[in-house]
């Protein structure tokens, strides 16, 4: 689905990634971990088109092509989803017609019928009851006055409502209380299958508990160091990140 | 004195509406009777005489004139205005031929209210919607006219209210605003064309809304129209007005009066969505916009309301105040203004709190583009017997580009040591941040923006009726387009 090629990055003349390689197929979750600082919400803001970053090297195909020259919401429209590890507050736009606004552009964009106000609220009812979330979530002013744990939850509610192909979730477990966690692990789990992929971004290893990784990949100083399955996940929650570093 | 021309789509005109997006720019072609430019005691007497007005009325003209002579154009507005030529506009335009009833209007100028999304026949009307059409000089037509007379409500062109009702008028013209209150009001006293008017009597509840649709169409020409709205005893009346102009390269002046009168227990809600031609990209042409708006709760218990959405005009001058006069009465304030281009607002309101227990509510919402300048500038006044008194304000600004600007100038005069007063202030820049947040959604940058600051005037558009809330939110959108990326 996504392959990143030999990705090189840097923000203010900071390399960021060196040489990234990173292959994903569809109906694979990958997990990245790694240290502070070694470039995991680069990496993220990267695939998601955010134009902070100078790409001096290497190419992200999706789909068979090269996207670096996509727009945020290009990207999004051809079904990449960033579950925000800092979820933005809009004021005075409700959840709902942010979400509604949301799904209609990619829908649009895709030449699908846009959804009237009462058939969207009828998918986002359905939604929030499969996450078993709270429906005033919907008619609040987005991400406003939301506390931590709601904010990323609300990010998989917007995930499930607009059924992305890749997604890509920025430390989204950090902050969660085990109820939380398992809310947005179930979330992930039930828009898994054969033609969607995931890359889930996290320190922890707890949230693989929930969402059960193929792949587990190592980066430090901006590259992918080690490869392995979720057994990796274990041995780094025991060993740390030290005997990887050089 | 009276020359007839012909107005034509020159070609610049032509060339400026096919590249520009403010879709209410175009002419309209038809036969208009406009008196040569300039002002004098003449034209002010031409003027009354057109209008078949009482002596009184032409006295009312003639001091304000004279008084307008004496006064000098005030500086204080931190606006950048080119030198006003009072001699180089028309004082006096209409259309040759004043229809007596809707089938004798032109077919041009319904053509033109249908393409401004006001449909004049009969059988279109807007429903639970009467409207006074205000055309350049005169007021056209006023819809639902015999409906709203029923429950005894007037509601006229004020042309006609000078004569049907000269008592009315007689009554409560220059009430609330004096001939020579401030410059603008005073060369509007001398030279107004029409208006509306509106007599809500005892215990009515008016069961519309009630609007009127400025247009200002020919050429060098000034619109300087007056609006007198009283609300008896017990009753309630909501009012909208909207304004467009086609447009020119050159600039045009707008000078309105509006007085609102309150009496005991009654209710006026004014809104305004004042879209009036901008000027382009360099400032060129566009609308200066000089507007006083006043209201007198003078009745205990009134409400006097002002919601205003100010997206047009090159220049907006323009501070719709409230002066709470009776015991527990009330005033409210809320605004969205946005300068785009070289657009400059100066705009805010007045609470002066005479009575006991008087309440006011200030909500302004100041939204800058490109080289855009917002100023928000306010007065809150507490007199010596206003015991009790209290004004909550809130004034957001917000900033999208480098080259724009926003500035508050919050007067607070409280001479009353049991007043409470609340401000708060904030300004902020449109976060890349949550541009990003919405485009990663699937949204285009100009949606994403379009979406935030629709979020940021949320406060004041709630306080719109439908119908204008919905159209407020499109203006805002159409009026920021290019001013991302």
């Amino acid at each position: 689905m996504i392959e990143i090629v030999n990705l090189h990055a840097e923000v203010q003349g900071q390399k960021i990634l060196n040489g990234l390689n990173l292959k994903i197929n569809k109906g694979e979750v990958h997990s990245i971990m790694g240290p502070n600082g070694s470039g995991k919400s680069t990496l993220a803001a990267i695939l998601a088109g955010k134009e902070d970053y100078d790409i001096t090297d290497g190419d992200i195909i999706y789909k068979g092509e090269s996207i670096l020259d996509l727009a945020p919401d290009e990207r999004a429209q051809q079904g990449i989803f960033l579950a925000f590890q800092y979820p933005i507050e809009i004021p005075g736009v409700s959840n709902a017609y942010f979400l509604r606004e949301a799904l209609n552009s990619i829908n649009k964009a895709r030449g699908n019928p846009v959804l009237k106000p009462v058939e969207f609220g009828k998918l986002a009812k359905q939604k929030i009851k499969m996450l078993k979330m709270d429906e005033t979530l919907l008619k609040r002013s987005l991400n406003e006055g939301f506390s931590g744990g709601e904010k990323k939850r609300n990010e998989i509610l917007q995930m499930a409502i607009l059924e992305p192909l890749l997604s890509i979730l920025d430390e989204t477990d950090s902050g969660l209380d085990i109820d939380a966690l398992q809310i947005v692990a179930n979330g992930v789990n039930s828009l898994r299958n054969e033609e969607t992929a995931f890359l889930v971004i996290t320190h922890y290893q707890r949230l693989l508990d929930y969402i059960v990784p193929d792949f587990v990949h190592v980066l430090v100083k901006g590259k992918i160091v080690k490869s392995g399955d979720k057994s990796l996940a274990l041995e780094l929650e025991s060993k740390g990140y030290s005997w990887l570093e050089d | 004195m009276v020359e007839e021309l012909k107005i034509d789509n020159d070609q610049a005109t032509k060339e400026m509406l096919e590249k520009n997006d403010y879709k209410y720019g175009f002419v309209t072609d038809i036969e208009q009777e406009i008196i040569p430019k300039g002002i004098s005691e003449d034209v002010v007497r031409f003027i009354s005489n057109k209008k078949n007005e009482p002596e009184w009325l032409l006295d009312f003209r003639l001091k304000a004139y004279r008084k307008w002579l004496t006064m000098e154009e005030p500086s204080w507005a931190k606006l950048n205005i080119e030198p006003i030529d009072y001699n180089g506009i028309s004082y006096f335009a209409a259309p040759k031929e004043m229809p007596k009833s809707l089938d004798e209007i032109d077919p041009e100028i319904i053509d033109t209210y249908n393409k401004l999304g006001i449909p004049l026949e009969e059988q279109k009307q807007l429903e639970g919607i009467a409207i006074d059409v205000v055309f350049d000089s005169v007021s056209l037509v006023t819809t639902f006219k015999d409906k709203l007379a029923e429950v005894g409500i007037i509601f006229c062109s004020f042309s006609e209210a000078v004569i049907e009702h000269e008592e009315l008028v007689k009554k409560y013209l220059g009430r609330v605003i004096p001939s020579g209150d401030n410059y603008f009001a005073a060369l509007n006293a001398a030279a107004f064309t029409d208006g509306s008017f509106v007599y809500i009597p005892k215990g009515v509840k008016c069961p519309m809304e009630l609007s009127t649709y400025f247009r200002i169409n020919a050429e060098d020409t000034g619109q300087f129209e007056r609006t007198l709205i009283i609300a008896e005893e017990g009753s309630s009346v909501s009012y909208l007005e909207g304004c467009t102009a086609p447009k020119r390269a050159t600039s045009q002046l707008h000078a309105a009066c509006v007085e609102l009168i309150a009496f005991d227990d009654a209710t006026i809600k004014y809104s305004t969505i004042q879209n009036w031609y901008p000027g382009d990209k360099d400032g060129k042409g566009g609308i200066y916009n000089f507007v006083t708006k006043r209201g007198n709760c003078v009745g205990k218990n009134s409400r006097i309301s002002w919601t205003q959405v100010e997206t047009g005009s090159a220049i907006t001058w323009k501070y719709p105040s409230c002066i709470l006069t009776g015991d527990n009465s009330v005033g409210e304030f809320y605004s969205v203004a946005l300068t785009n281009n070289r657009q400059q607002a100066d705009t805010g309101t007045k609470m002066i709190h005479l009575g006991k227990n008087t309440r006011s509510t200030i909500v302004s919402k100041g939204i800058s583009a490109g080289f855009g300048q917002n100023i928000y500038r306010g007065l809150v006044e507490i007199s010596k017997n206003a015991q009790n008194a209290r004004n909550y304000t809130v004034c957001d600004s917000i900033l999208i580009g480098e080259n724009c600007g926003a500035h508050t100038f919050p007067y607070i005069e409280v001479k009353n040591s049991s007043a409470q007063l609340e401000h708060e202030a904030t300004t902020s820049k449109i976060g890349e941040d949550q541009i990003f947040y919405c485009q990663q959604r699937g949204m285009s940058e100009e949606d994403a923006l379009s979406l935030i600051v629709n979020g940021f005037c949320k406060e004041v558009f709630k306080e719109l009726p439908f119908e204008f809330a919905v159209e407020a939110e499109r203006l805002l959108s159409v009026s920021l387009e290019g001013s991302v990326g």
